[in-house]
């Protein structure tokens, strides 16, 4: 596999975990799972309300940081970055 | 000093500001406005796009719906964040390496097709129209409150004032300005939050102090609220669906989408220097934007309580109209605030049930800029807030016009029909497109199809249904043609459309509207608002399907989708 496709790969590797991430900290701890989640207690927060209104957005910026770095970790091991 | 007075001159003042940075950032440097972008550093950036993106939509309109909404309203705080997931990952670095201009110019190249790229243009105005609109209705909202006039007067002067400022031209491409009105905005949106929060709850942070028990007791403000709510007939708030599961999943996933597809936004991501800068640019967009979207929560929570305890002070006990505060006085003269005694009894009931509630309208896009006033805040906080929602209204509309004029006049005009036209015809037909947009949007928010966060939320529904599938497939998928990019954008936005339309009137006329608004006709129990993500998914299976029926695109464009995909070799963004 040439080195462009490899690099290629691994960053839909890296996409894909982090779609997952994006996915479960809203649509599913927001959304589907709401009810069950609602039944613990944070503070004042049933922490299904907290995810839908606050938790999935903290993931979110947590999430982008982390791809940028971890790409641009991997344009280094690929030596595709710029110069 | 009157409140007036104090909101003329705090109004006056940032518009000084903004036009003063305008005039120095732009002294020597109006021939780098295009390519000059390359050298925003990515904080800088993200500020930037972070004032662009967040409109009367987020700042007037959003903590008001969900303050009325509770739980449901957490499809715009999710699907308008969770969209710069999407950018940061799947278009941003690639169309920086891209390194053109507009989209429809990528759209074009990409798919080696002027249909395409003329099939883009419409689909980036028309939704572009629509979110004018939804700003339109904010603008109308604040100028009819701060000139005391009716709604329909406020929005006429809002016309004006947009059309000078977005004329006055450049100003969106400078990037100091928007630093400056995402100064002012997140100061006004968050200042008055502190206090009412410190006044509620002893704790001035407002994301903490939603968590927090009600100062002086040891009930937790959000149950307390459900407490309220639930004795006067209304639903839990904490709890309450936006009518299913089902339609907040797609409500999300449509805002999500159409965050990543809308023009506007993604080519604030060709202006950094370097590829990389594209993904923690976006990150930065992000965190600026999550400062106003988790303290939205609480200004919400926090507004419907003190809404809730003006109306009824003790349990049982009415407000006397006669007694009604100032506030209330002000926003009656709007038309947007309106009451009606029908037992006669001289108190104002405000109940969830129709025969009896006393409150006949309540437009949910004056919260925010009453709440400072219903909790009492001094003056200042108030003129604040005003300036701060006339930054957020007119940056973005500023900004989309101008999306929407170079669309017009370097896409259609000088990239397609008349290449051979000088810059000063490009300029004035970019002029005239601008003030064609003003008109249309203009009129059609006389009679807006929703809140303007909902009018927004249709924009997104549209730009989600077009053009994020065509750029996502242009870069994940180098089988795809120009067959089926066109037949994906023309289906996803035709059914998108369509939908809409015939629940809120063609054009958003709301008599023409075939099937009625009716909830019983509505496809899954989706709202029209959130049917983007369904169009999204049209698009795509219909782009896929005929583009396995058609002939592979050429040699070189797949050379060119192998080559956007490696970051190595972008050189700085140049104009065409």
């Amino acid at each position: 596999m040439s080195n462009n496709a490899s690099y290629w790969s691994a960053n839909l590797k890296l996409v894909a975990i982090c779609m997952v991430i994006w996915f479960v900290c809203s649509y599913l701890f927001g959304i589907i799972l709401v009810e069950p989640l609602n039944n613990i207690q944070i503070g004042g927060y049933k922490l299904g309300f907290w995810f839908a209104q606050q938790g999935s957005i903290y993931v979110f910026v947590a999430l982008i940081f982390f791809y940028a770095n971890r790409m641009g970790k991997l344009d280094r091991e690929h030596g595709v970055e710029e110069e | 000093m009157t409140l007036q007075s104090l909101t003329y001159l705090v109004v006056g003042f940032t518009f000084a500001l903004y036009i003063g940075i305008a005039i120095w950032a732009r002294a020597g440097s109006t021939k780098e406005f295009y390519v000059a972008g390359g050298g925003i550093n990515p904080v800088a950036n993200g500020m930037a796009t972070a004032a662009d993106w967040m409109s009367a939509a987020s700042f007037i309109s959003m903590a008001g719906l969900i303050a009325f909404m509770g739980y449901g309203g957490s499809v715009f705080l999710m699907g308008w964040t969770g969209g710069y997931v999407l950018l940061a990952m799947l278009l941003a670095p690639y169309l920086r390496k891209f390194g053109k201009f507009t989209v429809p110019e990528f759209i074009g190249d990409r798919y080696y097709s002027k249909a395409a790229r003329i099939v883009a243009v419409i689909c980036l105005i028309i939704a572009s129209v629509t979110y004018v609109i939804g700003q339109m209705k904010g603008i109308g909202v604040a100028f009819s409150r701060f000139l005391e006039v009716d709604y329909n007067v406020g929005l006429s002067i809002g016309m004006a004032i947009v059309f000078f400022y977005a004329v006055m031209g450049g100003m969106k491409g400078i990037t100091y300005t928007q630093i400056a009105q995402y100064c002012v905005l997140i100061l006004a949106y968050t200042i008055p939050a502190i206090f009412i929060s410190l006044n509620l709850t002893g704790n001035p942070i407002p994301q903490l102090g939603l968590g927090s028990t009600m100062a002086g007791s040891d009930v937790f403000l959000l149950d307390r609220l459900d407490q309220v709510l639930r004795d006067t007939g209304f639903a839990e708030y904490t709890t309450n669906f936006r009518l299913s599961a089902t339609n907040m999943f797609m409500y999300t996933m449509s805002l999500m989408i159409g965050t990543a597809g809308l023009p506007h936004v993604i080519i604030r991501f060709f202006t950094v220097p370097k590829v990389k800068d594209a993904r923690s640019s976006a990150g930065w967009a992000l965190v600026f934007i999550a400062i106003l979207y988790t303290t939205a929560p609480s200004v919400a929570a926090m507004a419907r309580l003190n809404l809730m305890s003006t109306i009824e002070p003790t349990p049982g006990e009415y407000m006397v109209y006669d007694e009604r505060p100032q506030w209330i006085k002000n926003w009656e003269q709007t038309g947007l605030l309106g009451f009606e005694d029908k037992n006669g009894d001289g108190r104002i009931q405000y109940t969830s049930d129709a025969d009896t509630n006393e409150m006949t309208k309540v437009d949910r896009d004056i919260m925010v800029l009453a709440n400072p006033e219903i909790a009492n805040l001094p003056n200042w906080v108030i003129a604040l807030v005003a300036a701060g929602g006339l930054a957020a209204a007119l940056s973005t509309a500023a900004g989309l016009l101008l999306a929407i004029s170079s669309a017009i006049s370097h896409d259609l005009l000088k990239g397609v029909f008349r290449p051979d036209i000088t810059e000063k015809q490009e300029l004035m037909a970019s002029r005239l497109a601008m003030a064609g947009a003003i008109a249309v949007a203009g009129y059609l928010g006389f009679n807006p199809p929703d809140f303007a966060a909902g009018t927004v939320a249709l924009a997104f529904g549209l730009a989600a249904s077009s053009i994020f599938p065509a750029l996502m497939m242009g870069i994940f998928y180098k089988r795809m043609n120009k067959e089926g990019a066109i037949a994906g954008m023309v289906a996803g936005i035709s059914v998108t459309l369509f939908y809409v339309f015939q629940h809120k009137g063609i054009m958003f006329v709301q008599s023409t509207s075939f099937l009625g608004g009716m909830p019983e006709n509505w496809f899954l129990g989706i709202e029209p608002n959130a049917f983007g993500a369904v169009g999204a998914l049209f698009n795509f299976g219909v782009a896929f399907a005929v583009s396995r029926m058609t002939a592979a695109p050429p040699e070189h464009i797949m050379t060119l989708v192998e080559d956007i995909r490696v970051p190595a070799g972008a050189g700085t963004a140049v104009s065409h």
